[in-house]
């Protein structure tokens, strides 16, 4: 189970309130997340589930280290911030 | 409607009135939209949109005036870490009259997606996804290849013919279950001799076949222009005045002989020839040609007209015309007489006339 909160960038696309969700990994409460809110998913994932590369996540303030199978393990309490990476023009 | 001009730009999707150039609207703001498509058939408006961060993105209006965001195309979950992702839906297009709801889109990485619920679902072509000869196609300026060019035969829309950077001219004559290579006589002068003539390398840019007789399609290549009489099975190179380099090319509904295009230097030197923008018209299936530069810039000009940027009217006495340096222009009288109509667009991936 983790806090997860989102980029307010993506609030122009579709809402996003921060939930507190079920999993054992960042895959795990992103998926989870995903089954009641089907939209999210092509913003955060790419056609084979991996992190989006203009899309960053940290974990209790720490980049994710596995950005295709987002295995990095969360516990109770833990922060997950779903954020986007410095890109563009 | 003829009336207005559709901007599909790096900053949004422009509705400008045709004849003045005010702009009626923006929707997507500041989002980069990489193809839109009108559907007379229900009055559905389509815009592709390309975020930076946050990937491919389907919007349809209905007729009512609302926005809806509907189904992305997926590509097949593969083994390897690196399988691809979509990056751009690059074009679109309507089904058969009589197939109301059904879309095709081309996409980038290269592959054609069958929509028959008006962009709601997306099913992946599979016979051209698994083509043997597809591991041999690559980009043009992209990483990937790219579908660009889809050609639905009005007298039977099960017949297609489509574009691909680089990846040569495929046709179906079965909606798509299967498929033969096509576009004998074109030349890519970038791959090793004995490879030149090669169909599953090519590089058609854009093809259009003319509204008068959808057999006429015209090609322009990396490595020229080219024009088939036989649905874009063989080809015959043209040789156009002042460079015969460019992307877009648009066919006269009305000739089968003519087509117009917007030439640049040369594929390594993206800018117009001498810095001077024109446009070419063929006559005469290429037999005959001229250069307009009437109401177009003077030196310098660094102007270039991508691949869907240039469209043209219904009943051919209009021709719209955007560069990437955010230009746009309305052309007249068989484009021989250029109107600005703005100097000051973000940079232009398509122009289209509104259709609904």
């Amino acid at each position: 189970m983790a806090d997860i909160h989102f980029t307010p960038q993506l609030e122009r696309f579709l809402a996003c309130p921060p939930a507190t969700v079920e999993g054992e990994t960042v895959a795990g409460v992103l998926h989870r997340l995903f089954d009641d809110r089907p939209r999210l998913k092509s913003y955060i994932l790419d056609d084979q589930d991996r992190l989006r590369r203009h899309v960053a996540v940290f974990v209790n303030g720490r980049p994710l280290k596995d950005r295709i199978r987002l295995s990095d393990k969360v516990g109770p309490r833990d922060r997950i911030d779903v954020l986007q990476a410095l890109s563009g023009g | 409607m003829t009336d207005t001009i559709l901007v599909a730009s790096r900053k949004g999707l422009l509705t400008l009135d045709a004849w003045s150039g005010a702009l009626e609207d923006i929707a997507f703001r500041a989002d980069p939209v990489s193809a839109v498509l009108d559907d007379p058939r229900d009055g559905c408006r389509y815009a592709a949109l390309k975020l930076g961060h946050f990937g491919v993105k389907l919007h349809r209006r209905d007729p009512d005036g609302a926005w809806k965001e509907v189904a992305v195309p997926v590509l097949p979950k593969g083994d390897a870490e690196d399988a691809p992702s979509l990056e751009m839906i690059w074009t679109m297009e309507t089904g058969g009259a009589d197939q109301p709801g059904t879309l095709w889109a081309g996409t980038l990485p290269a592959a054609l997606f069958r929509s028959d619920d008006r962009g709601e679902s997306w099913q992946i072509v599979e016979s051209l996804w698994d083509l043997p000869e597809r591991p041999k196609w690559f980009g043009g300026g992209y990483d990937h290849a790219g579908i660009h060019s889809l050609l639905v035969d009005p007298r039977d829309p099960d017949r297609l013919t489509i574009g691909i950077s680089c990846g040569g001219i495929w046709r179906s004559a079965d909606a798509g279950r299967s498929w033969r290579v096509a576009g004998k006589g074109l030349v890519a002068d970038y791959m090793p001799p004995e490879q030149k003539e090669d169909p599953n390398i090519q590089d058609p840019h854009r093809l259009h076949a003319s509204a008068a007789d959808p057999d006429v399609v015209w090609c322009q290549h990396h490595n020229g222009i080219f024009r088939s009489a036989d649905g874009g099975d063989s080809f015959e190179r043209l040789h156009a005045p002042v460079s015969s380099f460019g992307f877009a090319v648009v066919a006269d509904p009305n000739d089968p002989g003519t087509a117009w295009f917007a030439p640049a230097e040369k594929d390594e030197r993206r800018i117009p020839v001498e810095q001077r923008f024109i446009v070419n018209r063929a006559r005469q299936g290429g037999k005959a040609w001229d250069s307009f530069d009437e109401g177009l810039p003077q030196p310098p000009a660094f102007d270039l007209v991508y691949r869907h940027a240039m469209d043209i009217s219904h009943d051919g006495s209009l021709i719209a015309m955007g560069s990437t340096t955010g230009s746009l222009w309305l052309g007249e009288e068989g484009g021989s007489r250029w109107r600005q109509l703005s100097a000051n667009l973000p940079p232009i991936a398509q122009v289209a006339f509104g259709k609904v």
